[in-house]
């Protein structure tokens, strides 16, 4: 898939990267002597010079596993269309060259992630790696654009590591991390739902990070977590743990899960199966997607509260975007789609900004950047640890009868304010290296 | 001590499923010595086949019990007569890795057709709710499977055992040479066999569609934990196949009360313990194995 996008556009460029190759050589020639008293000005009006000639993003996530359907080829579509939309705006010369996108499936495997980000840093001469869902890839596709020295901007996983113990120059993290969720759901429902909590959670890196967040979060909301059991990953049966929840009551009040993708479809399933919520547990979800929804329709999560960085209908300006993204794709997008989107365009308009695809500049570019679009409100990329930060949404689950439209299962219950939402700097873990 | 006990009962559900989808390998191997791999995609078919016939046909769970197994049993009639009838004089592990392939290509096949998420299905109004049992307080669906898999189990074991039919396959399984010098057509009894064993997969996807994700992957990871199973009753037994699979099923569960993070090892400890102690299996004759 990968190959065959990038030998296509490849056939295309040679030639156009002649003309634009020497377009960007009179053009930076001409503007040179300006540049530096008005560097401003001369950005602005588009004198990019690249340094291959051409811009390569790579889109690297999970196409054919479980988590597929959260992100997978829609958001290459999403990429693609962000970079369609760029050049529409600001012209096919937008950046100084032609932009490609490539894209690869990781099969959640960290060395394979690992592997095609070398291929796509070094071999395909990406510039910048957008995507890539799964704790463990995210982590291991940050550790190679620090030693390529090349940018990558996370989107779809969710540990904090990647800001924290694990944090690089290269790399940023875009849309949600653990601690957001755990910010949203675990302090909103402990103050609102229940105080006795009992987490069950995958036993892989982002469960482990997930446990780790909400309990944090549930104490400090004046909660308490009375046991939490690690599950084997994957695992297809759960009714041992909610077994063992019915005998914790009546003490227990919230059954949180925090797993994920086909997981978490089981657990909810079960959940419903043995009745939890009639008998007084409530449920808590760590982290939903839109795409977990559509799988097992609205009544089965019916009035789940959950943290999202972003739901596609919860005002004009996303759902503009969703109704293009709808009319390019069939399907709504989840908020990692739309913030592979974003992210894209942000680069893009970094690139810009530092007048070259220059790791070092771009970096600068975007550090300390604030800035809003369809996706990101009130965001700030914060210089020290990376973490974009921006505003979050408590979220619930919609009953059937509520639904209006298809795929309108969600209503934003209340917006938790960027300078809330995420981990304060004072707290950051990161040390980042020159 | 009341969880405890509910525990072990909600591991018999489980063990259930094992045993189902165990007996139909046990059969399988008895009588082709092939190690099916794709007897998780064939599960998998089979809860895919209740929601088509739901969701396409507004046919109701009653019907896709019926319908869906058999028609499972089509498909692994047609591969049986297309491919793997071709490969029973070689080596068995061809038809490993034909059977494994398969696998991967039906599975990917409907990943193309569904995606990965899975698709909504839901138990039948009937079965809807929990009951109340004395001190204990159950999903009447879950109820249901047990019930009902104990039964197909019990009807699996009396028609081996009991019928000229099961005397056929009892007498090839054991002594596949011996029987053909009797004059029994061995070979006219393998697509039968074949089929019937992944009907019985067929059958545990169906049950399994309401309690589990209807998803392209759901059988890939239950057919290593169904392979151990077999071995640990001793290959090719069938008695061994469906009284492990119930064993398996409470020491997940209770595995997972007292420490969650073996629920899924233990049965492979078991299955190392097997192997030094007994190679031949719990129930497997040394001749057999």
């Amino acid at each position: 898939m990968a190959r065959g996008t990038t030998a296509e556009s490849r056939t295309g460029i040679t030639r156009r990267r002649f003309l634009t190759a020497a377009g960007a050589g009179v053009a930076g020639a001409a503007l040179a002597p300006l540049a530096s008293p008005w560097p401003r000005v001369s950005r602005a009006q588009g004198a990019v010079r690249l340094t291959h000639g051409k811009l390569v993003i790579g889109i690297i996530n999970d196409q054919s596993g479980v988590y597929a359907d959260l992100a997978g080829l829609k958001a290459v579509e999403a990429v693609k269309m962000a970079v369609e939309d760029f050049q529409k705006k600001y012209g096919q010369n937008a950046v100084g060259g032609p932009i490609e996108v490539i894209s690869a499936d990781h099969q959640n495997k960290p060395d394979l992630g690992s592997a095609k980000a070398q291929e796509f840093y070094d071999r395909d001469g990406a510039s910048m790696i957008v995507g890539v869902d799964t704790s463990s890839v995210g982590l291991a596709v940050a550790n190679v654009a620090a030693q390529k020295r090349k940018i990558h901007i996370n989107v779809g996983a969710a540990t904090s590591a990647l800001t924290n113990d694990n944090c690089n120059k290269y790399t940023f993290h875009y849309a949600y991390d653990t601690v957001m969720l755990a910010n949203g759901t675990a302090t909103e429902v402990t103050r609102k739902i229940g105080k006795n909590w009992y987490i069950v959670y995958p036993n892989y890196a982002f469960g482990q990070d997930m446990n780790r967040s909400f309990t944090r979060a549930i104490q400090k909301a004046g909660g308490k977590v009375l046991l939490a059991d690690a599950t084997p990953f994957p695992n297809d049966d759960f009714s041992t743990y909610l077994i063992k929840a019915r005998g914790m009551r009546p003490l227990l009040n919230i059954v949180g899960t925090m797993h994920a993708g086909q997981d978490l479809v089981n657990f909810v399933k079960q959940y419903n199966e043995f009745g939890l919520r009639k008998q007084g547990l409530n449920l808590a979800i760590g982290l939903l997607f839109l795409s977990d929804i559509h799988s097992l329709g609205v009544q089965a999560y019916q009035g789940t509260l959950y943290t999202t960085a972003w739901e596609w209908s919860m005002d004009r300006q996303a759902r503009e975007w969703a109704d293009r993204f709808l009319a390019r794709t069939k399907v709504r997008p989840t908020f990692v789609m739309a913030g592979d989107y974003s992210a894209t365009w942000q680069y893009l308009e970094a690139v810009r900004r530092a007048g070259t695809d220059d790791s070092e500049k771009v970096v600068a570019a975007l550090e300390g950047y604030r800035f809003s679009d369809f996706f990101i409100r009130n965001g700030g990329i914060r210089k020290q640890d990376h973490l974009v930060v921006h505003d979050a949404y408590l979220a619930r689950v919609k009953a059937p009868n509520e639904v209006k439209e298809p795929w309108d299962y969600v209503e934003i219950v209340s917006k938790i304010p960027a300078r809330e939402a995420f981990l304060p700097l004072s707290q950051s873990t990161c040390k980042m290296g020159a | 001590m009341e969880n405890v006990l509910l525990q072990a009962f909600n591991g018999l559900i489980n063990g259930a499923f094992y045993a189902l989808l165990s007996l139909g390998l046990a059969v399988i191997f008895g009588m082709l010595r092939v190690l099916n791999f794709m007897h998780g995609a064939l599960y998998m078919l089979g809860a895919f086949g209740a929601y088509l016939l739901t969701a396409e046909l507004g046919l109701s769970f009653w019907w896709a019990l019926v319908v869906s197994p058999l028609a499972v049993a089509a498909v692994g009639f047609l591969l049986e007569r297309v491919f793997l009838r071709w490969l029973y004089d070689l080596d068995p592990l061809y038809n490993l890795l034909l059977t494994f392939g398969l696998a991967l290509a039906i599975q990917d096949g409907m990943r193309l057709r569904f995606g990965m998420q899975g698709v909504p299905y839901s138990a039948p109004p009937q079965l809807q709710g929990a009951l109340q049992i004395g001190v204990m307080f159950f999903p009447t669906y879950r109820l249901f499977v047990l019930a009902f898999s104990v039964l197909v189990c019990l009807g699996t074991w009396w028609v081996i055992e009991r019928t000229r039919v099961g005397m056929v396959i009892r007498a090839a399984t054991e002594k596949p040479m011996l029987t053909r010098a009797l004059g029994i057509d061995v070979d006219r009894w393998i697509p039968p066999v074949f089929a019937f064993g992944v009907a019985l997969a067929g059958l545990a996807g169906v049950l399994a569609a309401p309690m589990r994700n209807v998803s392209p992957l759901m059988g890939a990871d239950l057919i290593i934990t169904t392979f151990a199973i077999v071995v640990i009753g001793g290959m090719g037994s069938i008695l061994g196949s469906v009284v492990t699979g119930f064993i398996v099923g409470v020491a997940a569960a209770l595995g997972a009360v007292y420490y969650p993070p073996i629920a899924n090892t233990l049965v492979f400890i078991l299955m190392a313990l097997v192997l030094l102690l007994r190679p031949q299996g719990l129930f497997g004759s040394a001749e057999a194995g």
